[in-house]
């Protein structure tokens, strides 16, 4: 065997880049304007206390995009590809959970159950998607193509065309806070998704057998692994996330229009994945940096904004960030970096023998 | 070892292209047959073209990148920056439409020259970076100009009601007057795109080496191509030619606005999709792709005709005719050898490949 | 009639993060010799190639073409200067047609002249007699000829260094025979080629000088004359070795009793004839035959891996349902698949991961092993079968090909398999791990185990299985056991002159 230098440092090597990208952002603004991270109570216009501030805005703000992101690092992870879908399916989730609603009176029974027939009708079409990618082997991002294009038209079906609004205390609850509760409930339905898949990767083989599909879908099938199944059920967990996301952004606003919830939503959670360090490309996945991707993205908007950049040129500069961070976390300059590090320590190594 | 195969087995490019252009020519008859009328007037089959120039060009923009085995979503960003860039820049009043046209021309340069850079020498996945390089030209149209402009430079308008007349075809007027066809200067410039782009990816060296990339890049590497640079310059040239499709967009509608050529990206994917490109790469053909484009509009022309005018069921069918395309192209490449569908026992339906 | 030198390489060294592929590296080519590059798995051979042939660039060293120092950049480079290369893994593009395949790459033209290109070809395809057309697309081509047309371009190219590194593997013996001639003919117009293969046999039909590496050093350069084989391999493994004669043949054996696993009238949609098959306790037998002969499908049908269309299995007399490798592994089979990298390893995650997967899909999605009992598994594993790994927790692409072996034999080894059908599992790996596979192959069988073990080096077959079926034109063509278990005889069989 050639002898070996060192071992390759793997430990949590992938979660270094979105956090350095956090620390950059959180810098900057102590920097620039400490006040950013005030948090203050106030009392908001529904007689509740609750906390506010730049901060509670960037938790607050990216649950949807968080949840998003987790199912969109399932998906990535076992198929090699990224679902652009998600966004119409947001609008299809939302418009039957709206539809639902409106058929009586917002009591929690209905909300659960207008929740459960969302996740439903979104499941079928994850399982569509999921059924080109895995039966009929066809690229992700060309397969969800079909309900990004038309997944909008179908929410607008819904509805007949109408953008109805919702109103009730507990969806108003749900999208903002609960009475005495100064904490944004969506930021707790973040962590309550985070804790199911926790316990999902915990208590299943669902980590091995979708990294195990991505890397080597072949190899898995010889091995026993029903990779169809496996390629479908990433896109239904997929699904799941997008009822949830799209259940919150309804909430939030009392209202659901079919054109606009969560539009672009999926460039910025494929963005999440690739800044959590996950490799596009599938395979070895981390739940939590695509989350932290999330809050990331989320802190650079929220900071933008605090820094009275006008709300359609947010993006230029959200797109300068993400190339900047992209370019850092590139296997060229990685490799780069490996390299001058190796010299370093040879070089020492060899000054220290000499000694 | 082979046997002696009476017939030689088509490529998979040229088989993809003809289930195109006869699903085209197939569904142009049909609809002339049913609905003649306006499908029987040249005028509007030319229509077509001068209502889509921007697209083909921007099409087959995107199947030069395509066959190589990436991606740009920035040419929709491109068109719409570079359409607004140069409203502004006529309305300054001293500059020539030649001044606008190099402007555009400039803005596409730039985005692929750095986009190119990016993933070819950085290594970094095309979807991130041209996904960014579209927020980034999204958000410095608004930058370039908040609100929408038209262009008053007279030199311009005179390009822009310029029609080309053809003297052999035309209809009859109520009166019985004979009336030509006319297409715009934007269709001689898609065009002359088309002829110039199939020129290259058929006869050139370095459009034979984008197929090699895409067919397996390792092995381009190591038959001696240089397949960074090759890479590079399919990006710039992808740029280059979005900027050209900005000019022609401009020359159309004679105005810029952020909301301008919105989701033209998606549309041109599928456009290549239904051309017979894959998106694995190596597989592709740029007349395919003007099919492609042509099938798409002349769906939403057909389901207009058929008397659904609201604007979600030309999304749903557009989506459906992907859909169908896309599942074809699957299960025609399967069979044609290059490894079966993962279809359920109950599902598979004709055992056996052909071969 | 050695000549000149053609190639020299002057101390060469390379090192990847964490490990140093080649050290100081002297290696020297003449113009018109067959120079074989030998090696272990892991000694640096294919570094060294990929050094020459710019792939990577060394990290010091010399390399003087003709008495002129060069620098090698890249593949394109390599070509520019007269080195050409065959790779193991045929690297063309299988969506370009086999005439592109041939002149793509080469010439500073700006545009394609394809007529004069299908033509060349077409002349090309003649004198090698490979029987496909210059315009057919290359994805539609056997492997074989794949690999051929792969061979064609190299010479093609009017090299003075041509390298082929082991392009023999997806070879059958007529087109080995038909590439020695061609490499003869180079030879004898001056081209200097480097040839690198497993097969020592081959080395000594056709190589004048051998060159040996080991863990990434030079051990010594050799007139072909001056090496007798034995001595050749205990340079390459830098031992001496009589392990060679501890493995004896099985010789005769009876098996008695009801068969591990019965089929009757199997067939599969890769195109495998129905066939019967049967193995018994503790048995070794072998499937043999032709690339291409249908001896890698007819056991990829028994573990249910192709679609299965026709026939019955019967599982200690009971039977039983193989549709899928699910099911073949709840009946206690096991299955190391030919293609190790494509088929065999998963090679992001971890040596542990490799080794528990078969085991865990067993035991079902919902119920994942702990942390610790995996680590256990692994670290038995990994210190039974002495694979070399940094950690358990290595990705098992950065371990060597022997010892990604290894992992796959752990993995199946771990489930405790009635029935392991080991495929191809010596391919591409070193000499002293090949002894360990069939060591391991004959301990299982004293334990019970039944084993299929397939070979391209019938030698392997002859030591390790009692039985062996003859494949040939995806049939079964006939079954030898006992006295019959001879080479010649073998040979005989697959080549059709025994009924």
């Amino acid at each position: 065997m050639p002898k070996t230098l060192r071992r390759p440092s793997v430990s949590l090597s992938h979660l270094i880049v979105p956090l350095l990208a956090l620390l950059v952002i959180v810098i900057f603004n102590v920097i620039h304007d400490p006040s950013f991270f005030s948090v203050s109570l106030v009392v908001n216009n529904s007689g509740n206390t609750v906390l506010s501030g730049n901060l509670v805005s960037i938790l607050n703000g990216a649950s949807e995009l968080a949840i998003l992101a987790m199912g969109m690092t399932i998906v990535t992870a076992a198929s090699g590809g990224q679902d652009i879908s998600v966004g119409a399916g947001a609008a299809i989730a939302g418009s039957v959970f709206v539809k639902v609603i409106k058929s009586g009176n917002s009591s929690l029974g209905l909300i659960l159950f207008a929740f459960l027939a969302c996740c439903l009708a979104i499941m079928l079409f994850g399982a569509f998607n999921g059924a080109l990618v895995a039966i009929f082997k066809i690229q992700p991002m060309i397969a969800t193509l079909i309900l990004f294009t038309a997944g909008r038209s179908i929410a607008y079906w819904v509805n007949g065309g109408a953008t109805p609004t919702v109103s009730g205390d507990l969806l108003g609850y749900l999208g903002g806070f609960f009475p005495g509760m100064p904490v944004p409930t969506p930021v707790f339905i973040v962590i309550a998704t985070g804790a199911l898949f926790a316990l999902a990767l915990k208590f299943t083989n669902l980590r091995l057998y979708v990294q195990a599909v991505g890397i080597n879908s072949t190899s898995s099938r010889l091995n026993g692994i029903n990779t169809t199944w496996i390629k479908l059920l990433s896109f239904i967990i997929l699904a799941a996330c997008v009822a949830i996301a799209g259940v919150i952004r309804v909430c939030r606003l009392g209202l659901i229009n079919h054109e606009t919830i969560l539009l672009d939503i999926e460039m910025d959670a494929i963005l999440a994945v690739a800044i959590g360090g996950n490799a596009l490309s599938g395979g070895k996945f981390s739940l939590a940096g695509s989350v932290i991707g999330a809050y990331v993205i989320q802190a650079l908007t929220t900071t933008l904004y605090a820094l009275k950049v006008p709300s359609n040129a947010v993006k230029s500069y959200k797109a300068i960030v993400i190339i900047a961070l992209v370019a850092v976390g590139s296997p060229v300059i990685k490799k780069l970096l490996v390299k001058a590090r190796d010299s370093f320590l040879l070089k020492r190594k060899a000054a220290g023998g000499a000694s | 070892m082979t046997k002696n195969k009476s017939k030689q087995p088509l490529s998979d490019t040229i088989f993809l292209l003809r289930i195109t252009v006869c699903t085209f020519f197939g569904m142009y008859i049909l609809a002339m047959l049913i609905w003649g009328g306006g499908f029987l007037n040249p005028q509007q089959f030319l229509d077509m073209f001068n209502n889509n120039a921007a697209l083909i060009i921007i099409s087959c923009a995107l199947s030069i990148v395509m066959v190589a085995g990436g991606i740009d979503i920035s040419v929709g960003g491109i068109i719409t920056l570079s359409s607004m860039s140069c409203v502004v820049l006529l309305d300054d009043g001293s500059s020539s439409v030649f001044m606008a046209l190099l402007l555009s021309l400039g803005i596409g340069a730039a985005f692929g020259l750095v986009q190119g850079l990016l993933i070819s020498y950085l290594e970094i996945q095309p979807f991130i970076i041209t996904l960014a390089g579209m927020f980034f030209a999204k958000g410095m149209t608004t930058i370039v100009s908040a609100t929408p402009r038209t262009a008053a430079n007279p030199e311009f308008l005179a390009l822009k009601g310029l029609r080309i007349k053809l003297p052999f075809l035309g209809s009859y007027g109520k009166a019985g007057n004979f009336i030509p066809s006319t297409i715009e200067l934007g269709v001689v410039i898609a065009l002359a795109v088309v002829a110039i782009v199939f020129l290259v990816l058929r006869w050139s060296r370095f459009g034979r080496n984008l197929y090699a990339i895409g067919g397996n890049s390792q092995s381009a590497l190591m038959l001696g191509i240089n397949v960074k640079r090759s890479r590079f310059f399919s990006y710039l040239l992808c740029g280059v030619l979005a900027g050209v499709a900005g000019f022609v967009y401009l020359l159309h509608t004679g105005s810029g606005d952020a909301a301008n050529a919105a989701g033209a990206e998606m549309e041109a994917i599928a456009a290549s999709i239904i051309g017979g490109t894959l998106l694995t790469g190596g597989v592709g053909n740029v007349i395919g792709t003007l099919f492609g484009a042509l099938s798409l509009k002349t769906i939403t022309s057909i389901v207009i005709a058929s008397g659904l005018r609201e604007p979600y069921w030309q999304k749903i069918t557009t989506g459906a005719m992907l859909c169908l395309f896309i599942l074809l192209q699957s299960i025609v490449l399967a069979r044609r050898g290059k490894g079966q569908l993962a279809l359920p026992q109950w599902l598979k339906i004709g055992a056996g490949k052909k071969e | 009639m050695p000549g000149e030198i053609a190639l020299s390489m002057k101390g060469v060294s390379k090192s990847f993060p964490g490990v140093r592929a080649l050290q100081n590296v002297d290696f020297s080519l003449r113009s018109g010799e067959i120079h074989a590059l030998m090696g272990e798995n892991g000694a640096g051979k294919s570094t060294l190639i990929k050094v020459l042939t710019g792939v990577y660039s060394g990290d010091s060293g010399e390399i003087k073409l003709g008495g002129k120092s060069v620098i090698i950049k890249s593949p394109q480079g390599a070509q520019e200067i007269g080195i050409s290369t065959v790779y193991q893994e045929i690297t063309l593009c299988p969506n370009l047609t086999v005439a592109e395949n041939i002149y793509i790459g080469r010439g500073k033209k700006a545009f394609v002249n394809w007529r004069w290109m299908e033509k060349g070809a077409a002349s090309i395809l003649e004198r090698f007699q490979i029987p496909v057309k210059a315009t057919q697309q290359l994805a539609k081509c056997s492997i074989a000829v794949q690999q051929m047309v792969a061979i064609a371009r190299a010479v093609d190219m009017d090299c003075k260094v041509l390298i082929l590194d082991e392009p023999t593997s997806s070879l059958d013996e007529q087109e080995v025979l038909k590439l020695f001639g061609l490499m003869r003919d180079l030879k004898s117009r001056g081209v200097g080629i480097i040839f690198v293969t497993h097969f020592l046999d081959q080395v000594y039909e056709v190589c004048d000088r051998i060159t040996v590496l080991r863990n990434g050093e030079l051990v010594g350069e050799y007139e072909i004359k001056d090496l007798p084989r034995v001595e050749l391999v205990s340079k390459m493994m830098g031992k001496e070795l009589d392990e060679i004669s501890q493995i004896a043949s099985p010789g005769e054996k009876k098996f008695e009793g009801e068969p591990v696993y019965e089929a009757l009238g199997l067939s599969s949609a890769s195109g495998v004839k129905p066939f019967d098959f049967f193995i018994k306790k503790g048995e070794v037998n072998g499937f043999t035959g032709l690339l291409g002969s249908g001896r890698s499908e007819s056991v990829r049908a028994i573990f249910g891996a192709d679609k299965i269309i026709g026939g019955k299995v019967k599982i200690n007399g009971k039977e039983a349902k193989i549709s899928s490798p699910i099911q073949a592994m709840k009946q206690g089979i096991g299955y190391l698949p030919e293609d190790r990298k494509s088929d065999g390893i998963i090679d992001d995650l971890s040596v542990r991961d490799n080794i528990i997967v078969a085991l865990q899909v067993m035991k079902g999605f919902f119920r994942p092993f702990s942390k610790s009992e995996a680590e256990r598994f692994a670290d038995t594993y990994i210190e039974a079968l002495g694979i070399k790994t940094a950690s358990k927790n290595t990705p098992i692409k950065s371990l060597s090909g022997g010892n990604q072996q290894k992992v796959i034999l752990a993995r199946w080894l771990l489930t405790n398999p009635q029935y392991l059908i080991l495929d191809e599992p010596t391919r591409g790996i070193d000499v002293g791990t090949k002894l360990e596979i069939q060591k391991i192959v004959l301990k299982l069988a004293a334990d019970g185990v039944c084993v299929t073990f397939i070979s391209s080096e019938i030698e392997e077959m002859l030591r390790t299985c009692s039985r062996l079926i003859v494949m040939r034109d995806r049939n079964v063509a006939g079954e030898l056991l006992g006295s019959e278990l001879t080479q010649d005889h073998i040979m005989r069989t697959i080549a059709g002159e025994v009924k």
